[in-house]
């Protein structure tokens, strides 16, 4: 085998397909879309040199802001979310449900596999205000309150993204940490049961520590994950009400091809790439210094 | 060479091709690219799924007047939906794949790329060419060359819609009220209803035009059927006091709940089933809604009970109200690359048939002359065509000059300003900047 590998014909001859398929779908794609940030236009009218025109619409655009600011609160909101109930979850298939954990976790895991799409629809209705009034509607109604129209109200329709973001997400977050979990060594646990730590006390000092590389991935990729939102708001919002709901992706992708500007397009797409790399950079900083101390 | 050996080098060649090959699928088109024009063989029609009526009418005459034309070139349909429409001609004409024929660009603007790009082709020479140009109106001719700024046709008037009030006249009459003609008796009319527990207007808030259609009428009336013409000019802004009041107008019927509780959230069909089953007392529409009032499984409150009210007067304002808000609904244009003899013929026998057929069939005034119209038309469609016949000159609707861009962040804010969470000023603030643009 170390033969085979130590020739370069192999090499290249396993390699050679897969890098091709590549880079003709994805780095071709991604530098000539570098390429049209400094242009303007689209297909159907040519395309022009402008410079750095596009960076300064976007500095200067406030709908820009707007969708980096939906964006980040997204992102933010949901991250913690995401990783602090699926870490709640976790904590609770190994320590309380144990062996019976399987069906709970089939359960909470079965909203990840559903499509986004089938989802969105599903908490449309829930959601509904007319013409029909849906089912949570209905029961504030029953309380004597009246209808709320969840998704004309900005604040409401990013509540109704978060909360369904959540339930599809939180399953496969529990099962990514519960891995983790199930790694601690037993006899670790039980030295430390033996020198009196229960309950939270036990968590926060074998349990977190321990698991703290597993949740610095699920922190990682959830922030990725929800940098880059998009199909959980086409589907359930559109960006709407107004463009109160509209992440930088949507933005993006409206501009390239419904405003049919791919200059400017790109030019969001390329911000968006850079955002997400700085926070992938922040966060991996941020929690070495923590684990080196630790 | 051993058959092995050769085996062993064709190894390479055979995975890079395979691999080549893989990653040229992934390029190509989805659907397989049936819609595509230019060909002599068929006739392609590619439409927006929620317009039937076109489809229908065309499958119609290739059963009947076109019967010949149907023969040498099959019409070949296909359609998507309306909210995709304008990103998908953009991906077909930047590929130059336009069908043959198909809806027009959503967007004036759009529109003007395309025939700025030569993507178009030239009805007026070509309508010319085949002797047939007498068969469009005037009326709707001056409105296609005012949408698409110039003196050439680009497209045909499948529709020739007005817009205005539809009211359910019972519930008007219930509650002492007249067909309003100023904007204060609508305001007025409006508070009566409400205090009565009737809902006053249906509007379709998550769609948003048919609420920033208001504004538009509203700069129209009270400032001149040229408003918006200056805005696109740029002589004007959206934001100057004169303007936001229009919007701020409009607003105050959005803040006292005219529009219902969660007009954010009714779409067009369900603002059109509330007016239909008697939820609403006035429907602002266009006349292209015919063909639901005509519906009598639709129609609950009965097509006699509806009546029609132009976009009433703003007291003291530079316009009239019998300047009719007009348009052409969404025409359909012929492209260049597919503008071969056969298509030709199918755009002749077209321009002499589709009037008569529309009519009789789907009861949709186009804007085609008529050959041999109807005797027993519906009252309401009557009266559409008389208030056409009768209207001294049209005026566009509020997104009609805009960009992509402001047309779109316009129709998305409607719903706000129906609800009362935008104010005038933040809708014009919103909706100039996105214009500005470009």
């Amino acid at each position: 085998m170390d033969k085979a590998l130590g020739d370069k014909r192999t090499i290249l001859i396993l390699l050679g397909p897969a890098l091709l398929v590549y880079s003709l779908i994805m780095l071709v794609p991604i530098v000539w879309s570098l390429g049209y940030t400094v242009m303007d236009g689209n297909p159907i009218i040519g395309f022009q040199f402008t410079g750095f025109d596009n960076f300064a619409t976007f500095f200067s655009d406030p709908a820009a802001w707007e969708a980096i600011g939906f964006t980040l609160k997204y992102a933010l909101v949901l991250t913690v979310l995401q990783v602090a109930v699926g870490y709640g979850l976790a904590l609770l298939y190994v320590f309380w449900l144990r062996k019976a954990s399987s069906l709970i976790r089939t359960i909470v895991f079965f909203p990840v596999v559903l499509p986004t799409v089938a989802v969105a629809l599903l908490f449309q209705r829930l959601f509904e205000a007319a013409p029909t009034t849906g089912p949570v509607n209905a029961l504030l109604n029953s309380f004597g309150i009246a209808s709320v129209d969840w998704f004309g109200t900005p604040d409401a329709s990013f509540w109704i993204v978060i909360l369904m973001d959540l339930w599809r997400s939180m399953g496969f977050y529990a099962v990514l940490l519960y891995a983790g979990l199930v790694d601690i060594p037993d006899e670790l646990l039980e030295s430390a049961r033996l020198d009196g730590a229960h309950g939270w006390k036990l968590v926060r000092s074998i349990v977190l520590p321990l698991s703290l590389p597993v949740l610095l991935s699920s922190l990682i990729f959830s922030i990725n994950g929800t940098l880059k939102v998009f199909d959980t708001v086409v589907a359930l919002t559109n960006g709407g009400p107004g463009n109160a709901t509209t992440p930088l992706t949507l933005y993006m992708f409206q501009t390239s091809f419904t405003y049919g500007d791919y200059g400017y397009g790109s030019t969001i797409a390329l911000m968006l790439t850079i955002l997400c790399l700085l926070f992938t950079v922040f966060i991996f900083r941020s929690t070495r210094r923590d684990l080196t101390k630790g | 060479m051993t058959t092995a050996s050769m085996r062993r080098r064709l190894l390479p060649l055979g995975a890079l091709l395979g691999a080549g090959a893989l990653a040229l699928t992934a390029c190509g088109p989805a659907d397989g690219g049936s819609s595509a024009g230019g060909d002599d063989k068929t006739f392609t029609y590619l439409g927006q799924t929620e317009n039937t009526t076109i489809v229908k009418t065309l499958e119609t005459l290739g059963g009947d007047q076109c019967a010949a034309e149907e023969k040498a070139a099959p019409l070949t349909t296909d359609s998507i939906a309306g909210t995709q429409w304008d990103q998908k001609l953009q991906l077909l004409a930047g590929q130059g794949a336009l069908s043959d024929m198909s809806m027009a660009a959503g967007t004036p603007s759009l529109m003007q790329q395309f025939i700025d790009a030569g993507q178009v082709q030239d009805l007026s020479k070509a309508l010319d060419d085949l002797g047939v140009a007498d068969k469009i109106l005037p009326a709707a001719e001056s409105t296609i060359k005012a949408l698409y700024g110039g003196d050439t046709l680009y497209a045909l008037p499948t529709e020739l819609n007005i817009e205005g009030f539809w009211y359910n006249k019972q519930l008007l009459a219930d509650n002492g009220i007249e067909a309003p003609t100023t904007w204060g008796d609508l305001v007025d009319a409006a508070a009566t209803l409400d205090a009565a527990g009737v809902q006053p207007f249906a509007a379709a808030g998550k769609d948003g035009w048919p609420v920033t259609r208001l504004v538009g009428d509203y700069i129209v009336r009270d400032l001149g059927p040229d408003a918006l013409k200056k805005v696109a000019d740029g002589d004007a802004k959206l934001t100057d006091p004169e303007y936001v009041a229009a919007a701020d107008a409009v607003a105050e019927l959005g803040k006292a709940g005219y529009f219902g509780d969660a007009v954010g959230s009714v779409d067009y069909n369900a603002a059109m089933n509330q007016f239909l089953t008697g939820g609403a007392a006035f429907f602002y529409m266009g006349s292209w809604a015919l063909a639901n009032f005509n519906d009598a499984e639709q129609n609950q409150i009965g097509v006699d009970n509806v009546g029609f009210a132009q976009f009433p007067d703003v007291e003291g304002g530079a316009g009239s109200i019998d300047q009719v808000p007009a348009n052409v609904g969404i025409p359909v244009m012929l492209s260049t690359n597919g503008y071969t003899d056969t298509t030709a013929d199918w755009l002749k026998c077209i321009a002499e048939n589709y009037g008569d057929t529309v009519l009789a069939d789907s009861g949709v005034v186009s804007g085609f002359a008529l050959e041999n119209p109807p005797a027993d038309l519906p009252e309401t469609t009557q009266t559409v065509q008389d208030v056409i016949a009768n209207a001294p000159s049209s005026v566009l609707w509020f997104e009609a000059l805009f960009t992509s861009k402001g047309t779109t962040v316009s129709q998305t804010n409607g719903g706000g300003l129906g609800n009362g969470t935008l104010t005038g000023a933040e809708f014009m603030d919103l909706v100039q900047s996105a214009n500005d643009q470009g």
